[in-house]
């Protein structure tokens, strides 16, 4: 007898399967869109440390680049938290889709 | 061959885990449970067993060690009463839904407000929805008997959900009994070596627990659990056999007592069944054919077997040591969905007594025995709910 769609399901609901997070795209439930601005950028990496969702790039040589939009949810901490320089932030939160 | 002691339920009770020897317990103290987990953490602090004794700040934080735990993949246990069960709630059900074997013995205790410390059953009956399972014992020598059989069915292959092993606070669990303490070498063979299922400690295989799970799948998990749990008594009564074989105490999904040819009934749970069969032994002999069923698996409910077992009954009176307010005692509705396949159903009244360890005495045994007496006779039912027992 071939079983039913729910008792194929792991028991407990389980995910068996690693890093499967990297499937979820949790940037379309953004609504604010980080953009950085690099002459304002000192390298701290505290946009790095703070973001929940890994969605700041970082490149070989450890520097900060962009943002990973496919996971970036919008949530506005790596704004708050970048010291910028001179009191100019380095990142600043837009309205997504203008 | 065991042997013999004078125990309390208690007692009894942290003996069976220092024979379980489990990996992992997580308990915060409260009122009945507390001498269970102290007696065990004498046993950790002598190291008489290998368990690691988590102390936590709350019964929350105890049950989230206890899931922690299970998922890391150990054998897990826990105790608990009242307002520390009430405080474990939203866990209950993550441990449940996650399909963690972990045992918990369950000193029933009354519920705040007013605040009270002594026996009744308005805890284990607030967590029935839990997923759990739920065993109730009569005395001490059940309670002991329950939890070693409670390991084997909640960590069995073709289930794994977590149990509670209910006793009366203070009636069973503070009282000295006569208790038939199994050998440890035939509770460990018993028990067996556990079998870890998706352990988070096997780093060969990461995994992840407790995923968001929306509108496209949460209907189809709950169905599954849905069916686990008609797994469940087939597992009950399979340990049970096997629990006689080697200790010739016989277990089922209830008891019955007088019942065969009983004409009317009575249903009650825990240290209450026992008062009640001496009195109904006492009717027996003036004649009055008069049986008890006593639930011991509470969740799942054997509906069908119970029905069954009481479809020759022209009378019942369920007995519950809880109330749900503003509807009927909690194993009063039970029976009432038992008896709903029937077709001849019996006539049925509920009373609720022993709230807040109130004594249930002999002569409200009594007073149910010949209202059903009267209802069996005349057919005429008065007030469906009542409480007995009660100040007047
Ligand atoms: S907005 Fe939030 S999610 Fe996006 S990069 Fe900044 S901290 Fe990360
Ligand atoms: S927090 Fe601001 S300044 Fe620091 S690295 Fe990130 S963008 Fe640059």
């Amino acid at each position: 007898m071939s079983k039913k769609f729910w008792e194929t399901l792991p028991q407990g609901s389980v995910v068996l399967e690693a890093g499967s997070s990297a499937k979820f795209k949790t940037g379309t439930w953004r609504s604010m869109r980080p953009k950085w601005i690099e002459e304002n950028c000192i390298q701290c990496m505290f946009c790095w440390m703070y973001c929940p969702d890994m969605s700041v790039k970082v490149n070989a040589e450890g520097k900060r680049e962009g943002f990973d939009y496919d996971y970036c949810k919008g949530c506005g901490i790596c704004a708050l938290e970048c010291p910028g320089k001179k009191g100019n932030k380095a990142i600043v939160m837009e309205e997504e889709g203008k | 061959m065991g042997k013999i002691v004078a125990v309390t339920g208690n007692e009894a009770c942290a003996y069976a885990l220092k024979q379980i020897n489990p990996d992992v317990c997580a308990a915060y103290p409260i009122t009945p449970a507390t001498d269970l987990m102290q007696r065990f953490s004498g046993y950790v602090s002598n190291g008489q067993v290998d368990t690691e004794l988590v102390l936590v700040e709350s019964e929350h934080s105890a049950m989230s060690a206890c899931i922690g735990a299970a998922a890391a993949g150990g054998r897990v246990a826990t105790a608990t009463s009242s307002q520390g069960l009430a405080l474990m709630w939203e866990m209950l059900y993550i441990a449940a839904g996650t399909r963690l074997p972990i045992v918990m013995p369950l000193v029933n205790r009354a519920l705040s407000a007013p605040l009270n410390i002594h026996g009744d059953h308005s805890d284990g009956m607030g967590a029935r929805d839990t997923g759990w399972i739920q065993i109730y014992s009569e005395n001490a020598q059940e309670a002991y008997d329950n939890l070693v059989q409670s390991f084997r069915i909640a960590e069995h292959l073709e289930i794994r959900v977590p149990a509670m092993v209910c006793m009366d606070g203070f009636i069973v669990s503070h009282s000295i009994e006569r208790v038939e303490y199994i050998d440890d070498a035939d509770v460990k063979n018993f028990v067996g070596k556990f079998q870890a299922v998706h352990p988070l400690l096997d780093l060969e295989h990461p995994k992840s627990y407790g995923p968001l799970i929306l509108t496209d799948l949460y209907h189809e998990y709950k169905r599954a659990q849905h069916e686990v749990m008609t797994k469940v008594p087939g597992v009950v009564l399979e340990v049970a056999a096997e629990f006689e074989k080697m200790t010739g105490r016989k277990y089922g999904l209830f008891e019955e007592y007088r019942l065969e040819d009983a004409e009317i009934a009575i249903v009650v749970m825990s240290s209450a069944a026992g008062t009640t069969k001496d009195i109904i032994d006492q009717y027996r002999e003036k004649g009055v054919k008069v049986g008890l069923l006593k639930p011991r698996m509470f969740r799942p409910f054997p509906f069908t077997q119970i029905a069954e077992a009481l479809k020759h009954v022209n009378a019942i009176a369920v007995l519950d040591r809880a109330d749900s307010f503003g509807g009927y005692g909690p194993l009063f509705s039970e029976i009432a969905g038992a008896v709903m396949s029937m077709d001849h159903k019996p006539a049925m009244i509920n009373k609720i007594f022993g709230l807040g360890g109130r004594d249930y005495l002999p002569e409200q045994a009594e007073q149910v025995i010949n209202e059903l007496i009267k209802i069996s006779e005349t057919g005429k039912v008065g007030a469906i709910k009542e409480y007995i027992g009660v100040r007047e």
